[in-house]
């Protein structure tokens, strides 16, 4: 397939450097200050080399990418809450010109999921989305397989940096700001690390997933969100004395979304270590299904949207 | 989560006095099981002999409320000596943790109010003072409902706790101790 690929952090960057190799061909690479474009097929690594030393990743105009001659576009810019832009506009634009999009960023499947269907049914283009849950994980594929009718909940560890945190406190009964310190030093956490820790991240997938269980209608304004901040090491503690441990958990239903920090066995599936997440799949006849893995990171993140694309080729 | 038909099942404690002779656990077990109860566990106090010389057994076991009659006639019926019958007991437990200034909140007002909002009864309880790096304190309860209601002792809990700025955590949905 011909991509286009808008976004050039640790995700865009990587589908850009992978496609090749899973036997794509990139047409337009933009970030948010330039882009190239060349329907002979972008030089990817040229192209990146150019964004390490300027910034960006060419001198073109970003809007001309999103016109380019490709089958499909990787939305892989930062997600936004809200109005999701300008990755909605990106999506619109493509499905407008009845391509197919790929979206690794959350916020439009998570704040405008019923416009992005509207848009999508409109269009011959189709969007697909498994890159926005979970990584590597194949989440939105297992529950699309099943039929979401058949899955009654999805439940999870979503993300990799509250877990890490969780993980460090328990196993060194150190404190909550002492391991977030060690976390961001690591580059586990970011500088800014509000999003996962207060659950925001974690939140945005399950109402991802909710919209996928019920065909829409949620947002994080419908979601139930607490994150770690401020977690004594005491509760560990205290949760240790009975075999158990804290995870920060999401849950998605049709009823609803929730995410905080919840008790789960110390030895038990929800306790995943470290940045791995877990996401729990109930099925209504075939019983609960566990699927564990990396959750972020760029290659990881990019294998799940090659993943998608290589859906779209069938 | 689980979509099993979830029959209204009871937990009930019946203690029997035993002749110390082999086969009479057996013998008083298998009524139960014929009857229809599912024994939960039994509780054998071979040292602990009545004045008559009998063995005093504790048996937990759950039926729904209409069968527990038929339960003990049949241990009657089988010659079992039924000492007493019927003390409900709790059928499930949950372990949740308090988090936040609990001795400021009074923290045994926190407590006595979960047992009067809800049939729960907190049966075992730790507690860690905060202070350090001006950590909150955080507690460890262990609730016990009847079966059925360990939903309802949630609600009770975190009702209380919004009242009083306390954070629980409670386990996550399936992992509601059975």
């Amino acid at each position: 397939m011909r991509l286009a690929v808008f976004g050039a952090g640790s995700v865009g960057r990587s589908v850009a450097e992978l496609a090749g190799e899973f036997g794509h061909e990139v047409v337009g690479l933009a970030d948010s200050s330039g882009a190239v474009v060349d329907d002979g097929g972008v030089a990817v690594e040229a192209a990146l080399s150019t964004k390490d030393e300027t910034g960006t990743v060419g001198d073109g105009d970003p809007a001309d990418v999103l016109e380019a001659d490709y089958d499909a576009l990787v939305e892989a810019t930062p997600t936004t809450l809200g109005d999701a832009e300008p990755g909605f506009g990106h999506v619109e634009r493509a499905l407008k010109r009845d391509r197919h999009v790929v979206l690794a960023n959350k916020g439009p499947v998570a704040e405008r999921y019923d416009n992005l269907m509207a848009l999508a049914a409109d269009s011959a283009g189709e969007v697909r989305f498994e890159a926005t849950v979970a990584g590597a994980i194949p989440a939105i594929a297992t529950i699309e397989d099943r039929g979401p009718e058949n899955v009654p909940a999805v439940r999870g560890v979503l993300n990799g940096t509250a877990n890490f945190i969780l993980t460090r406190m328990a196993a060194e009964g150190l404190g909550y700001d002492h391991v977030l310190a060690e976390a961001q030093d690591l580059g586990v956490a970011e500088a800014d690390p509000s999003f996962d820790v207060q659950g925001t991240d974690a939140g945005l997938k399950c109402v991802i997933l909710s919209n996928l269980l019920s065909g829409g209608g949620f947002s994080l304004d419908d979601a139930e969100v607490a994150g770690i901040e401020g977690i004594p090491g005491s509760a560990l503690e205290l949760a240790a004395e009975d075999g158990r441990t804290v995870r920060l958990i999401g849950e998605a239903s049709r009823e609803g979304v929730r995410v905080g920090p919840r008790l789960v066995p110390e030895h038990g599936t929800l306790a995943v270590s470290g940045t791995i997440n877990i996401v729990q799949i109930e099925t209504r006849h075939g019983g609960r299904m566990n699927l564990s893995g990396r959750g972020a990171g760029g290659p990881e993140t990019a294998t799940a949207v090659l993943a998608d694309v290589r859906r779209l080729s069938r | 989560m689980s979509d099993e038909a979830e029959a209204d099942y009871r937990a009930y404690t019946v203690r029997l006095e035993l002749e110390d002779r082999p086969g009479e656990l057996l013998a008083a077990l298998e009524p139960i099981a014929d009857s229809g109860g599912n024994l939960l566990s039994i509780f054998h106090e071979r040292g602990n002999i009545t004045p008559r010389g009998h063995i005093p057994v504790e048996v937990d076991l759950e039926c729904p409320p209409d069968r527990f009659p038929v339960i003990v006639d049949a241990l009657k019926d089988a010659g079992v000596n039924v000492v007493q019958a019927g003390a409900e007991r709790y059928g499930e437990e949950v372990v949740l943790l308090l988090v936040g200034d609990l001795v400021e909140s009074d923290l045994s007002d926190t407590l006595s109010r979960i047992e009067t909002c809800s049939t729960a009864t907190v049966v075992d309880f730790s507690f860690a003072a905060g202070g350090r790096g001006g950590d909150d304190a955080s507690a460890r309860l262990r609730v016990a409902a009847e079966r059925g209601t360990v939903q309802d002792a949630i609600g009770a809990v975190r009702s209380v706790a919004a009242e009083k700025d306390l954070v629980v955590i409670e386990p996550a949905g399936t992992e509601v101790a059975a």
